[in-house]
């Protein structure tokens, strides 16, 4: 996500690195670069002049050109202004009320309304909550069977509408239901709709009268082009939205919707989907988002993911293990698990500062996932002796897990050979002292 | 032909309205042009989501023609803007025509990102064939989202297509293998292969539509006859990217714009075809089943402006 943006603007800061002084026609024109590459990322035109604007005006008084590092100094500027448009700080879904508390969520066509109703669900189930999914879509084919899918999968209840039942009918009966099953949250998904569509707009607004949501959400596609300060215009006007929950950030749209939509409506980006999977959900901290954009990574969502994904105790055992040298491959599977807990090694490393650009001249950053599979079907078809002593492993036995497993002998071969080498690592660690392995993490990867 | 127009341009009237009052409210009582018009202008492309190349071009081109000194009018401006788009947008002007006679089943493999409108638009050109009494068969390859056959299969029903399907979770080759023999079998015109949505970035998921090809082809000679993308309109510039992206892994053949009933100005098949030169097929304006058009420069820059 965003990957054409942070480039582009690392060129315009590297040019500038190359200057001790900057002169007032140094900063003018790197932000002449700065604006196209705002633009190319579909910022929104106004949305743009206006933060040049304000980066030049900080940026031509004192506060650069006094600077001992100017270049430093207006990345810093670029970054704080660009915080701020995007909201400062993250700003949660709000819970409060008497259950069931109702949370809409409305947008236009293929944005992903559905998809993101679900993941919401799955979002509440991990705040020990429950809701209730109710399908409100009674226009597009097969939307209300595509929610109730979603609900089974993940073992959440669901209204059933019958055929002849208006949105607002299924509103207010699926409530009753909600109230009478005891459920804490109602998630009401809409049908897709233009924003200047009025007579399905009303239709919104008589849900909207009726259920009095505690949040009118906007699901909004990543990647929209300069129309998606219209489209959360228009929707917040006729409407009135809470906030905005961006979907497709996975892909290399470069986001500038996220920067324009909350400079338009003043309304906060709450959440943002980063995947095709149930989890991709995450809450949206614009400082952090800021960061990757500058290619600085996001070291404190990857912490939280981790610690999330990470059980205490097995790290400590772990940790226990390796002192004394006793580090098995099925410690490792379980290590291998955790990491895949936390989502795609993909959206993993591009978390990592630095990383994503160190990667791009050697072809994109893409990790299959598949691999991790692999590792983990070729533990699985070692036996539990051959799992605690790999020594034991001799041709025949690789090539019986090899076939076992789905894999060929090399596979088999280079996971023994990282496997040996890890150890030997470990045991250099565990030598150089008491506090060399942090809890959990993961001595090798490679 | 002219209900057509009128179509497209209701369907555009939105773009047109906001696009052609600003660029009239632009021009009104001018009678020179200055650094200031030519902000405004510039602007006003970029709203268009013409993109920052063609953006520049254009501005370019009008500044060169100020210095020659055959642009002075304002009027003559607008003119001159409208005949370089029209002018980029007609190289992608190749509507599609099936020669039912030498292509039978004529194979259209239908890709884009998730929500675009793939199944929507295969729905809209099924009742066009189906209309003309072609027979058609629709296999829906969209294994992995939730109820992505159930809609699929409402949409055949509506149009009276064959359908072919299999469980969810899989294999779309699996289908598209199945969708092809069982067209033979039945002596069907066309056959459409709907695919699941996908961002273009995901290099495992493109690697799955190459295979799908890949059968398509060993079990058809010459198919798939038409790789259709399905873009849309409210897309900005990375509609670029996934037309880019689509194009290198599996060769696009044509594309559909939809969902251009909205603000949405669909300036990015400027970009597209000046860059990729990929034919425009289709335009979506609006929900109802006959509200997908062929593509025509004219009519289209007719109604923009």
């Amino acid at each position: 996500m965003f990957d054409s943006l942070s480039s582009k603007l690392e060129a315009v800061f590297k040019k500038l690195r190359g200057h001790g002084k900057l002169t007032e026609q140094n900063i003018e024109e790197a932000l002449k670069e700065v604006r196209v590459a705002l633009l190319e990322a579909d910022v929104n035109f106004k949305v743009v002049k206006e933060f040049i604007q304000s980066v030049q005006q900080r940026a031509i008084g004192q506060e650069v050109m006094a600077s001992l590092t100017p270049a430093q100094q207006l990345i810093k500027i670029v970054k704080e202004e660009m915080i701020s448009l995007m909201g400062g700080q993250e700003q949660r879904i709000q819970l409060s009320g008497s259950p069931p508390i109702p949370i809409m969520l409305v947008g236009l066509h293929g944005c992903g309304k559905t998809t993101t109703a679900a993941k919401l669900a799955r979002h509440f189930l991990g705040m020990r909550k429950r809701p209730y999914l109710v399908p409100a879509d009674v226009y597009r084919p097969a939307a209300i069977e595509q929610l109730q899918r979603l609900g089974e999968e993940l073992n959440v209840e669901f209204y059933r509408p019958t055929p002849s039942q208006e949105p607002l009918e299924i509103c207010l009966k699926a409530r009753e239901a909600a109230l009478k099953g005891g459920f804490d949250l109602m998630l009401i998904d809409t049908a897709g709709r233009l924003h200047i569509d009025e007579a399905l707009m009303l239709e919104l607004r008589e849900i909207k009268t009726q259920i009095k949501p505690k949040e009118i959400l906007l699901v909004a596609d990543a990647m929209t082009g300069q129309d998606a300060v219209n489209v959360a215009k228009s929707f917040n006007e006729r409407l009135g939205i809470d906030g905005i929950i961006l979907t497709k950030m996975d892909g290399d749209a470069r986001g500038g919707a996220a920067l324009s939509i909350k400079a338009v409506t003043q309304k906060p980006i709450k959440l943002i989907g980063v995947g095709e999977k149930l989890d991709a959900l995450e809450v949206f901290h614009p400082e952090r988002m800021v960061s990757r954009i500058l290619g600085m990574g996001d070291v404190l969502t990857l912490i939280e993911k981790a610690e999330a994904a990470f059980d205490e105790k097995k790290a400590r055992e772990l940790e226990k293990k390796i002192r004394k040298d006793s580090f098995t491959l099925e410690d490792f599977r379980d290590q291998l698990q955790q990491i895949r807990k936390m989502g795609s090694l993909e959206s993993i490393l591009h978390m990592i500062p630095g990383l994503p650009k160190m990667m791009k001249g050697r072809g994109e950053l893409q990790v299959d996932d598949k691999e991790l599979i692999h590792v983990e079907a070729i533990i699985n078809s070692m036996t539990p002796k051959e799992r605690a002593n790999i020594a034991i492993i001799n041709g025949s036995r690789r090539l019986r897990i090899a076939k076992g497993s789905g894999t060929s002998v090399q596979e088999v071969n280079r996971l023994l050979k990282q496997y040996a080498q890890a150890r030997k690592m470990m045991k250099q660690f565990s030598k150089i002292g008491q506090k060399g392995m942090g809890r959990g993490r993961v001595p090798f990867f490679s | 032909m002219f209900g057509f127009f009128d179509k497209l341009k209701k369907g555009l009237a939105k773009t047109h309205q906001g696009f052609v009052e600003k660029m009239d409210r632009l021009f009104l009582g001018k009678k020179t042009i200055d650094q200031d018009l030519l902000d405004e202008l510039e602007a006003l492309l970029y709203e268009a989501d013409i993109g920052v190349k063609t953006t520049t071009d254009l501005i370019e081109g009008v500044r060169q023609g100020l210095k020659r000194g055959d642009l002075q009018d304002p009027e003559k401006v607008k003119t001159f803007i409208k005949e370089e788009i029209l002018q980029i947008l007609r190289s992608g002007e190749k509507p599609l025509s099936i020669d039912f006679a030498s292509t039978k089943p004529f194979v259209f493999m239908v890709v884009g990102v998730n929500g675009a409108g793939k199944t929507t638009t295969i729905g809209k050109i099924a009742h066009q064939y189906s209309a003309q009494g072609k027979r058609v068969l629709i296999g829906a390859a969209d294994t992995f989202r939730a109820a992505a056959v159930e809609q699929l299969e409402i949409w055949a029903d509506r149009v009276g297509a064959d359908f072919i399907k299999q469980s969810k979770g899989s294999d779309p080759s699996a289908v598209a293998f199945d969708s092809i023999q069982a067209a033979k079998a039945r002596n069907t015109d066309l056959v459409f292969i709907d695919t699941a949505g996908r961002l273009h970035t995901k290099v495992n998921l493109m690697e799955e539509l190459k295979k799908i090809k890949r059968i398509v082809s060993r079990e058809c000679s010459g198919a798939p006859h038409e790789i259709l993308l399905v873009l849309d309109a409210t897309t900005g510039q990375n509609a670029i990217s996934q037309a880019k992206l689509f194009h290198e892994a599996i060769g696009v053949t044509g594309i559909a714009l939809t969902k251009l009933d909205g603000t949405a100005k669909g300036g990015i098949i400027v970009g597209i075809t000046e860059e990729l030169k990929i034919p425009i097929r289709y335009v979506g304006v609006g929900e109802a089943i006959d509200d997908l058009k062929e593509f025509n420069a004219t009519d289209f820059v007719q109604a923009l402006f």
